[in-house]
This record gives structure tokens, C-alpha cells and sequence, in this order.
């Protein structure tokens, strides 16, 4: 898959959950991983907000 | 009868994750449930198969108790209760419950304007600390050593936008090693206790800000704390943050999303099976 930002090749482990991020080796932009019946895709995460964490 | 455990969440981490592999491993029926694509329709009782219990494990603190309080409304079991989290995400509500329990925290003043801010700081002492009353990972946790620096953050503060940036939640600075405690507590027990190590040159002990996690003895004194502090809150899965001062432990939050990577990585127990163990003995009961 290529990041849409700088067109780096992104992997995406075997392992990977639909929720988990995945991060552009390249320019280190977030991904949210996907995963359906359309298989495996990448959509631009979520940016920490002010309620994030504990 | 397989029970079947919901985990909702916004964000899958390494927590997440270990949670879904414990539920996995002890045969659940496991649902991942997406919070960000989720519609709560409250006028039907069930729109989803949430299953027997939700693990409400949202990172945006928000979105995770609104959520809960949805699916309460439906009568689904969900951990943390939203009610839990709605304390423990409010540094006022649960360090009210925290006094309202008897649980020892640090002297606290809540003040409504900047000039009542400035005169708190004085009537504490300085040095103290000014923390926001919603936010996370000590971001927006400052501590003021003077009058002078007060005056210039306080007037900051008061400058930006929200009607909670108004409200100033003023703290002492406990005097204290470069470290906390944090108490991972699942129901009635104590299940990891770990020091919470501040970072060269940061005085806040997040893990968020670069903190390192080493063993913590459980003593007696401690875990009497944490349970106590627990139960202020309404109890559940939580993580109690407390501060050796001269005086004593002093409890100084408690989370209701405990994040436990680090607290797991110097703890035998594997943290995942306890939370997990709690939901399931929720539905059994």
C-alpha cells in the first residue's frame, strides 16, 4: 500500500488488527488499519485529541 | 454457555490487543466493536449484539463514557460504568470522591477566577501545580514555583477557550521522589503495582512523557490505598496513581481507561487475563 501523502510503500504486518495504526516509514503519517471484506485498507488516523489516554 | 465479550473501542494499542488475545485464549466469543462508526440509536433496545459484557476501552476519554452511558441505557453490562468514568475523567469529581471517602490526596483548592487563582496558589504555598480539570498524559500540568510565574501562566490559561479552562484546579506540589506509584486494581484486588519513573530533566511521571516503569513492592499500606481509592469511584478496572510524601501515600488520580503496557512489563501476573476474568465473573454473577 502507498501513502497517500509521499507515495512510500507502507507494510502492513500479517498480524495487523482493524483500530491499529500503521505509521508511513517515509513522512510518518498515521494510518488507521481496516480490515474487511474488501481486505486490508488505509485511512488517514485520527489526530491525538485533548481527551486522549489517561 | 460461550459468553461472548464486546470490546468497543476508537483505537486498537498494544492493550487492546492483549486483551482481544486473552479473551481469544480463554474461548470467549469475541466482538470488536468500532466506536468511531457506531450508531447508538436509544430509542430501540438493542440496534447491535453487543453480547454479555462490553470492555469500553476508547482512548478518547469522551467518546468511551458517552458510549458506556448509551449502552447502559439499553441494559447492556459494560466496564468501566460510564458513571466511573465520568469521575475519574474530571480531576474535581474524583478528587471530591477521593475526600468524600476519606482516601488521603493532596491539599486542593478550586478557584474561579484568575485573581481568586493567584490568591489559592498563596494560601497553599509555593510551589504548586495548576492542572486542567479534563485532560490526559499530564499534558497541561504545570507547576508554579513563584508568584511570578503563576501570574504569567494563570493569565494564559485564562485567556483560552472553554468555560473549563476558567475553572483553575490548584494543587501543592508534593514533595516526593521522581516517581509515583501506579496500582493496576481489577474488581476487589490489587494486580500489579509498579513505580512510575519521571524521565531525566521532567518532573511529571506520565509514561506518556517519556516515564519508566520499575517493581513496586504491594504493601499493605499501598493496596488498603488503591482499594480504597477504587471504590470512591464506583470501582471497576481501574489505574490508582499515588505519591509518597512525607506524610504518606496521597492519591492523586485514578484512571478509568488504565493503560498497562508498562505496568505489565515488570509484572508477572499477565494483566489482560485479570481484566478479562473480572468481565466474564460480571456476567456469571
Amino acid at each position: 500500500m502507498k501513502c497517500s501523502e509521499c507515495d512510500a510503500q507502507i507494510n502492513v504486518p500479517d498480524d495487523a488488527v482493524s483500530g491499529e495504526i500503521v505509521t508511513c516509514p517515509d513522512c510518518g503519517l498515521n494510518y488507521e488499519v481496516v480490515k474487511n471484506e474488501d481486505g486490508v485498507l488505509l485511512k488517514p488516523a485520527e489526530s491525538v485529541s485533548e481527551d486522549w489516554g489517561e | 454457555m460461550t459468553i461472548t465479550l464486546t470490546l468497543l473501542y476508537d483505537r486498537i494499542r498494544w492493550d487492546e490487543k492483549e486483551l482481544l488475545d486473552s479473551a481469544r485464549a480463554k474461548g470467549l466469543n469475541v466482538k470488536e466493536v468500532d466506536a468511531k462508526t457506531t450508531l447508538l440509536n436509544l430509542n430501540k433496545k438493542a440496534d447491535e449484539d453487543y453480547g454479555d459484557v462490553v470492555l469500553q476501552r476508547c482512548i478518547s476519554h469522551t467518546r468511551g463514557t458517552y458510549a458506556s452511558a448509551c449502552l447502559e441505557s439499553k441494559g447492556i453490562l459494560v466496564v468501566n460504568k460510564a458513571s466511573v468514568s465520568e469521575i475519574c475523567g474530571n480531576k474535581l469529581w474524583c478528587t471530591l470522591a477521593l475526600i468524600r471517602a476519606g482516601v488521603p490526596t493532596p491539599r486542593t483548592i478550586i478557584a474561579f477566577t484568575p485573581e481568586s487563582a493567584l490568591k489559592a496558589a498563596e494560601e497553599i504555598g509555593y510551589p504548586v501545580v495548576l492542572k486542567p480539570l479534563v485532560g490526559s498524559w499530564g499534558r497541561m500540568v504545570v507547576a508554579l514555583r513563584d508568584r511570578e510565574e503563576a501570574e504569567a501562566i494563570i493569565e494564559l490559561r485564562s485567556q483560552m477557550n472553554g468555560a473549563l479552562n476558567q475553572i483553575f484546579y490548584i494543587q501543592e506540589k508534593v514533595e516526593r521522589p521522581p516517581r509515583d506509584i501506579r496500582c493496576v486494581v481489577v474488581g476487589d484486588r490489587v494486580v500489579a503495582a509498579v513505580y512510575r519513573v519521571a524521565a531525566p530533566g521532567e518532573w511529571r511521571t506520565n509514561v506518556a512523557r517519556g516515564g519508566s516503569t520499575e517493581p513496586c513492592p504491594l504493601t499493605k499500606e499501598v493496596e488498603d490505598i488503591a482499594l480504597k481509592a477504587a471504590q470512591a469511584v464506583g470501582g471497576g478496572v481501574l489505574g490508582v496513581d499515588m505519591m509518597e510524601s512525607p506524610c504518606g501515600l496521597l492519591v492523586h488520580e485514578v484512571n478509568s481507561t488504565v493503560e498497562f503496557r508498562g505496568a505489565q512489563s515488570v509484572s508477572s501476573t499477565r494483566i489482560a487475563d485479570e481484566i478479562v476474568e473480572y468481565a466474564v465473573n460480571l456476567v456469571r454473577r
